[in-house]
């Protein structure tokens, strides 16, 4: 009978108006049918050194900002500098040469289609304050001594 | 003696207001010709150029300080704009041609179009962007590592603009960095 009970409980509490006010996203609490303040948007970082690494796989951040940067069907903004072509005279980090095997593991001549729009795994970094709190640490062979 | 004197005068000063007339209504005519929604008033600018520039910082940025259509395509100085104008004359023939009339043959004339602009642009040492960008007023200081290295040598080895400033304002055509190389841009 208690076995039962307690689900029960639980189940009402959650359809309780009390229950719903204490619901909060990372958005707020605002419903999205009302206007709120347009975040703040981020100041990337201009321009600056190579940033560290947290973990082994991490793919590398961008010290840079990208705004208005082109990556589409017809050019990729990035490859004007991070290209195995063009990297040395604009003293920029080459392509990962894993970038230039497809989904089978096949050797391409070029970057391949799946890894060209570099966006999807690297970021620009700002000094924004996390939105949730986060203990990660460096894993010991990647902290700077 | 004097009547004819007089009459003289006064055709002289007649041509006088018919040419102040006509000089300022043909500069008036002229300028209404260098605003953004002249340029736009053909959908094959505001369909393809006018969107992507929508996207770049010269349209909307944090100052409010804008580069419409004619600051960067039409020269400031009139005896350029002019010639510009009179060139684009060339621009109304392809209008009613309809050579660009669909997106798809804008994409296939793209290539073409931005290499005209580049080798303008080239041929007149970043004239229109100068208006605005100055190498005497940059400071270095301001600017990030790269841009100040790339800036560096730009001025040592006598660069323009357009030489690196290319697709700022629209898309960059696919291919188009082998097309410039074969174009010497």
């Amino acid at each position: 009978m208690n076995k039962m009970l307690i689900p029960l409980i639980a189940g009402l509490l959650c359809l309780s108006p009390l229950a719903q006010a204490e619901v909060k996203s990372l958005r707020g609490d605002r419903p999205p049918n009302e206007d709120s303040r347009p975040p703040i948007k981020p100041q990337y970082r201009k321009d600056g050194e190579v940033l560290p690494r947290d973990f082994v796989q991490q793919p590398p951040l961008i010290p840079h900002k990208i705004d208005g940067y082109q990556i589409d069907l017809r050019y990729n903004k990035c490859l004007s500098c991070h290209g195995w072509d063009k990297y040395r005279e604009a003293g920029a980090t080459k392509i990962s040469q894993t970038h230039f095997k497809d989904r089978e593991g096949n050797d391409l001549a070029d970057i391949a289609p799946t890894r060209y729009f570099c966006n999807q795994c690297h970021v620009p970094q700002a000094n924004a304050k996390p939105l949730v709190e986060n203990t990660f640490q460096p894993v010991e062979s990647l902290k700077e001594k | 003696m004097r009547k004819i004197f007089n009459c003289s005068l006064g055709v002289l000063f007649g041509a006088f207001v018919v040419g102040i007339l006509f000089w300022g209504g043909f500069n008036w005519a002229l300028e209404l010709t260098n605003r953004e929604a002249f340029c736009i008033s053909c959908h094959e600018m505001e369909e393809n150029v006018y969107q992507e520039y929508r996207k770049t910082i010269h349209y909307n940025n944090r100052t409010g300080v804008r580069a419409t259509c004619p600051d960067c395509h039409v020269p400031k100085e009139w005896g350029p704009k002019v010639v510009r104008k009179i060139q684009a004359s060339n621009e109304l023939l392809h209008k009613v041609l309809g050579t660009i009339d669909t997106p798809e043959k804008f994409e296939k004339k793209r290539i073409e179009l931005a290499l005209h602009e580049w080798k303008r642009m080239k041929s007149v040492d970043s004239r229109e962007c100068r208006n605005c960008h100055d190498f005497e007023y940059m400071d270095f200081i301001e600017q990030g590592r790269r841009a100040v290295k790339a800036h560096t040598r730009a001025i040592e080895e006598g660069r323009t603009c357009i030489d690196c400033h290319k697709g700022i304002a629209h898309r960059l055509p696919k291919g188009w960095e082998e097309a410039a190389r074969e174009a010497g841009l």
